[in-house]
């Protein structure tokens, strides 16, 4: 196992590696100079301190390089005073943010709880209503539930987080007034009163996105059931006799949750378009919502920074996912 | 071929016989044949302008001057909703066959010669991994203004729009494409035409290709859905084509300002986006079904 969770680790990294350099380049080769849109407010020295930590007037490479020496090495240092109280960083340049004019970091890990909280609530969710519900849609094939579960998923996933946003809008906030339709971010939970203020707020975006990761896994779920319960060794299993609890959660279950877990994976960047989309209609201001109005202020330090970091939380789920693969499957960590 | 075929009976007549039996995709089919008509041919029965602004109507409710009532500027929802839908379909089906064209061909070059395979499959992954939505907000932001200079305001957004649609959906395609094509040239017609000196590009176009099309079929169209999906996103974050241009995202976009007062407004360009997507998801499902060479002639 720690030489499969090496060799997992060490594939992300060029990945990570590439994907900031399609970032570079989409923004490299983007018509126009990336400064010339500031305001005009911005003091001229300001304007030159930022083209001096954009880099430019240097080859391509050595803004490349610049750059990511910014991303990898600066701006965690600060990060790392930051918390420790240290002075690691020294005067070293920032990531600054056009629109506010203070470091994109910064604000990126105040945004960044928010909308880590909703991803992963609604994940969660999600899996505990997709798994039982694919366990049993494939055990019972065709039976009532099956047809009524596999023909939710279907309209899980072809309903748009940002209809079926608007529409639990409609009637929880507007025709019955349960749950309030903007996220009070500023709400700190104290007491058990503000709990419940909290959970009430979080209910509708987590159900919206919570519903829609459902509706996808739970047709893996089934799909990857069915697939093993024709198999032989299920067979086996029920010629010796055991109960269907033993057979279906004990056998089938642990082979199906190995493909499962890779598709889950590969809907993540899905997950977090919907989690961005799902802060728009609810005005959570998370990261996607950060990243929504920086583009229409055209703050592109900002609108590069979040991307990638969109990129790292990919890559980083992907792994997990990549890693709890090894352990449910012992085969594929041996090649 | 062992037994004779029936007379009469082919392999398309065999395909449609089987769709025929799969009752959500018969029905799917058949609204998105419904709401082809309603976008193709409904302007051409309900001749009101979309952009006209009948001030006295506007916000009006159902009537029978504005069937589905008028927007907050008096324009007419239902005349809206065609022209939003051409505006939907259309981005969806080209952006559909730009996504298919390049999946295609990756996969059949992944699948059919050893020595890229690798490379491209990396390239696959890559994509995979990508935080596309984000992607393409930052595309469109740094490359709208430059297009819509240079081929006009609504056309330069329908090229940006469809580019990059298609540009970053065809990942699946290209998977499936080469899964099939690793198994299809390893068949005895192949070895075949290769040893009687065909050239690699004949093999493909006369041999691969065919056999390939099922799984090209089926991805084009949860293709549409997925393009008329990121189509509408991209319009509901306010970075699709311009406001006075619909689309169902645009429209829903601009009801949700009307949320409270209006509800009904939200509701007919959801529904016609959730519908389409779900009709074309269910044919694309009853068309695997159909074309799935293991469950053939069973």
């Amino acid at each position: 196992m720690p030489v499969y969770t090496v060799r997992r680790i060490l594939v992300a990294v060029p990945t990570l590696l590439l994907i900031s350099l399609i970032l570079f380049l989409l923004l490299d080769l983007a018509p126009g100079d990336p400064t010339a849109q500031l305001p005009l407010t911005i003091p001229p020295d300001v304007k030159e301190r930022i083209r001096q930590s954009l880099g430019l007037g240097e080859p391509i490479h050595v803004r490349y390089l610049l750059w990511l020496q910014q991303f990898f090495v600066n701006e965690p240092l600060h990060l790392l005073s930051g918390l420790t109280g240290l002075d690691l960083a020294g005067d070293r340049a920032r990531v600054i943010s056009w629109q506010t004019r203070s470091p994109v970091v910064d604000i990126v890990v105040e945004r960044l709880p928010q909308t880590l909280w909703v991803v992963g609530l609604s994940y969660v969710i999600g899996i505990l209503i997709a798994v039982p519900v694919g366990i049993v849609s494939a055990c019972r094939q065709y039976s009532w539930f099956d047809q009524l579960g596999t023909f939710a998923s279907m309209v899980g996933f072809s309903v748009p987080t940002f209809f079926s946003g608007v529409l639990l809008i409609v009637v929880f906030s507007v025709e019955l007034g349960w749950f309030p339709s903007i996220y009070d971010t500023t709400h700190k939970v104290t007491d058990w009163n503000g709990f419940l203020v909290q959970v009430r707020q979080m209910a509708m975006p987590v159900t919206v996105l919570a519903l829609y990761n459902a509706a996808q896994i739970s047709r893996f779920m089934r799909a990857s059931m069915l697939d093993n319960l024709k198999l032989d060794y299920v067979r086996t299993a029920w010629a010796k006799g055991l109960p269907e609890r033993t057979v279906v959660l004990a056998h089938v279950l642990r082979n199906s949750a190995g493909p499962a877990v890779t598709v889950i994976a590969l809907g993540v960047p899905g997950v977090f378009a919907g989690a961005i989309i799902t802060e728009q209609v609810f005005k959570v201001n998370g990261l996607g919502q950060l990243l929504i109005v920086s583009i229409q202020a055209s703050d592109i330090p900002t609108v590069q920074t979040l991307t990638f970091i969109f990129a790292v939380l990919i890559v980083l789920f992907n792994l997990i996912a990549d890693l709890l693969y090894g352990v449910l499957d012992p085969r594929i960590r041996y090649d | 071929m062992i037994e004779a075929a029936p007379p009469g009976s082919s392999r398309g007549r065999d395909v449609w016989l089987r769709f025929r039996r799969h009752k959500g995709a018969l029905l799917g089919g058949g609204f998105f044949v419904f709401v082809l008509c309603f976008v193709a041919v409904g302007p051409a029965l309900w001749t009101v302008d979309p952009q006209f602004i009948d001030i006295q109507a506007r916000n009006s409710g159902m009537s029978a001057a504005h069937p589905l009532g008028a927007d907050q500027l008096g324009r007419d929802m239902l005349a809206r909703l065609m022209a939003g839908g051409r505006a939907s379909v259309a981005v969806g089906v080209a952006a559909m066959l730009l996504s298919l064209l390049i999946g295609s061909l990756i996969g059949v070059l992944a699948g059919f010669f050893r020595w890229i395979d690798g490379p491209l499959m990396r390239l696959t992954d890559l994509f995979l991994a990508l935080p596309l939505l984000p992607l393409l907000l930052v595309v469109i932001l740094l490359f709208r203004d430059t297009l819509r200079t240079a081929v006009g305001p609504e056309t330069g957004v329908f090229v940006l729009v469809v580019g990059v649609i298609g540009a970053t959906s065809w990942m699946q395609t290209a998977r499936v494409v080469r899964g099939e094509v690793l198994t299809v040239k390893e068949r005895e017609f192949v070895l075949a035409a290769r040893s009687i000196g065909a050239p690699a590009h004949r093999i493909v176009r006369r041999h691969i290709l065919p056999n390939v099309l099922s799984p090209i079929v089926v991805s084009a169209t949860l293709g549409i859905a997925n393009a008329i999906i990121t189509e509408s996103a991209l319009s509901f974050l306010g970075l699709g084509f311009p406001s006075d241009f619909a689309t169902w995202g645009r429209l829903l976009f601009d009801a949700t300002d009307y949320l409270q007062r209006y509800p009904s407004r939200v509701l007919w360009p959801g529904l016609a986006i959730s519908l389409t997507v779900l009709s074309v998801n269910y044919m694309g499902d009853g068309l695997r079904d159909a074309l799935d060479p293991r469950t053939r002639g069973r």
